[in-house]
């Protein structure tokens, strides 16, 4: 499997992401890794058995666009980095606002 | 045009042994929307990176899940072994296959069972589960634990398991898989069983491929990707060919899983022929660093295990992406348009498994 994460400015993921997905790209999975000052995301596409994956650092109170625009079943991954991470970001085609999980206290993973 | 109405489905249901919820879009009988809910149960046990080592986190993985529970432990280890390029022994690869194959066929004998259940046929629910007892059996001889397993380790396994044991597998597996083919019968022949599953909730390969769906839900709607075939553990060194089908209805997926338990059969009998002598773990030295992402083939499809290490025994993050976690977007596909008395067996045909989904 390719290991490698090309680095991605949280402003052109969106972009990234309709790039991969005109190219026969799927979504495999998002998610995040809490960094001083902010967020690591990982955004994992596949095609057949080939991987692409994009990293993209994210400072703490910076929003980011959704990509459910381009794969709309993103969704459940980005509410999931919403609720257990607080990241914050826009245009979630699904947008539960924070009521996907049901957890104890709010962002546990922050 | 029809009123709407909305039916809450669970998360209390006859056919949902774990909670998820959906919010049916309803216009007569026809469902035009679900919208899915869970998070009714979250344990955070990827959380548990900060207060457990790397090699405690093995049992963390395994304990994800009660049926998947060697998978997360195989395929969290694996990530590791990339980390620290660690190079398991072929004897422990060879029982790690075993051991993934015997969870594929108890697996999907627990599913078919629910999925009799579903239809109201009783016997033969209780036919799949009588056989999947031969598995656990099995599982209990090998590794001492029915459910939860503790035989992973980062470098190998902890337990061998002796030739005159692979030699009893053998004849069982040969049992077992008699037993199976009178079992498989009412699925894929009955009148009655077709009826409830021809047709229903139809997901095209593109449809299914881009939803990012996993396993059978997957192939059964013709997208040949197994991960099994890029050859981790000793899948390198078997004979098997993906099992697919054209038709992505519900029949396609029970058909699919039937197959692939008379499959995991064959790759289980190959792995006995072939299991190659030697150690079975070898010594992991120093602390992981650096970043991996494993992919494995569990029962209900690809799961993804994304470790970041940073040079000391506690790793900054595990993330477990599960099959049901990326089938929920393809079920929703599947339930627009189809009839309320259906929706039950659409649910249980991606195979939910929400202890994974709630990791």
């Amino acid at each position: 499997m390719n290991m490698e994460f090309t680095p991605v400015t949280y402003e052109l993921i969106l972009d990234e992401a309709h790039r991969l997905k005109n190219e026969g790209y799927h979504l495999m999975q998002q998610c995040a890794t809490r960094i001083p000052d902010g967020f690591e995301l990982v955004y994992t596409f596949g095609k057949d058995y080939e991987v692409k994956q994009l990293k993209v650092t994210l400072p703490e109170d910076q929003e980011i666009s959704s990509i459910t625009s381009a794969f709309p079943c993103a969704f459940i991954h980005e509410n999931e980095m919403h609720d257990l991470f607080g990241v914050k970001i826009k245009m979630i085609n699904l947008d539960f606002e924070g009521k996907f999980y049901r957890t104890a206290i709010e962002t546990p993973f922050k | 045009m029809s009123t709407r109405s909305v039916i809450p489905f669970g998360p209390q249901h006859p056919v949902l042994p774990e909670p998820i919820h959906l919010d049916l879009v309803m216009e007569d009988e026809k469902v035009v929307e679900a919208i899915p809910s869970i998070g009714f149960i979250h344990r955070g046990l990827e959380k548990l990176v900060d207060k457990k080592d790397f090699n405690e986190m093995v049992y963390v993985a395994e304990r994800i899940c009660g049926i998947c529970s060697l998978g997360h432990g195989l395929g969290y280890s694996e990530a590791l072994e990339h980390i620290m390029d660690i190079d398991v022994p072929a004897r422990a690869k060879y029982l790690r296959t075993i051991w993934s194959e015997l969870s594929r066929i108890h697996s999907h004998l627990l599913w078919l069972g629910l999925l009799a259940d579903a239809f109201g046929f009783e016997s033969l629910y209780m036919d799949c589960w009588r056989l999947r007892e031969d598995a656990l059996d099995m599982f209990e001889a090998s590794t001492g634990g029915r459910v939860i397993f503790s035989v992973m380790k980062i470098g190998g396994v902890r337990r061998d398991v002796s030739n005159e044991m692979l030699k009893d597998f053998y004849q069982r597996i040969l049992k077992m898989e008699e037993d199976l083919k009178a079992i498989a019968k009412p699925f894929l022949n009955d009148v009655a069983v077709q009826s409830r599953l021809r047709g229903v909730g139809v997901l095209t390969a593109e449809q299914a491929d881009m939803l990012g769906c996993a396993g059978p839900f997957l192939r059964a709607s013709g997208v040949n990707r197994d991960i099994r075939t890029t050859g981790y553990c000793a899948y390198g060194d078997v004979e098997f060919e993906p099992i697919l089908s054209n038709d992505g209805d519900s029949y396609a997926r029970t058909e699919c899983r039937i197959k692939e338990i008379f499959q995991a059969f064959d790759i289980i009998r190959q792995c006995i022929d072939k299991m190659p002598a030697g150690d079975i773990d070898v010594p992991v030295k120093g602390m992981p660093n650096g970043e991996y992402m494993m992919r494995i083939e569990q029962p209900r499809g690809e799961a993804l295990y994304y470790v970041k290490a940073n040079g000391t025994k506690f790793i900054d993050r595990l993330r477990v992406r599960t099959p049901t976690f990326s089938n929920i977007p393809g079920l929703v596909e599947t339930l627009k348009g189809c009839d309320l008395a259906d929706v039950p067996i659409l649910v249980l045909t991606i195979d939910p498994c929400i202890s994974c989904t709630e990791r």
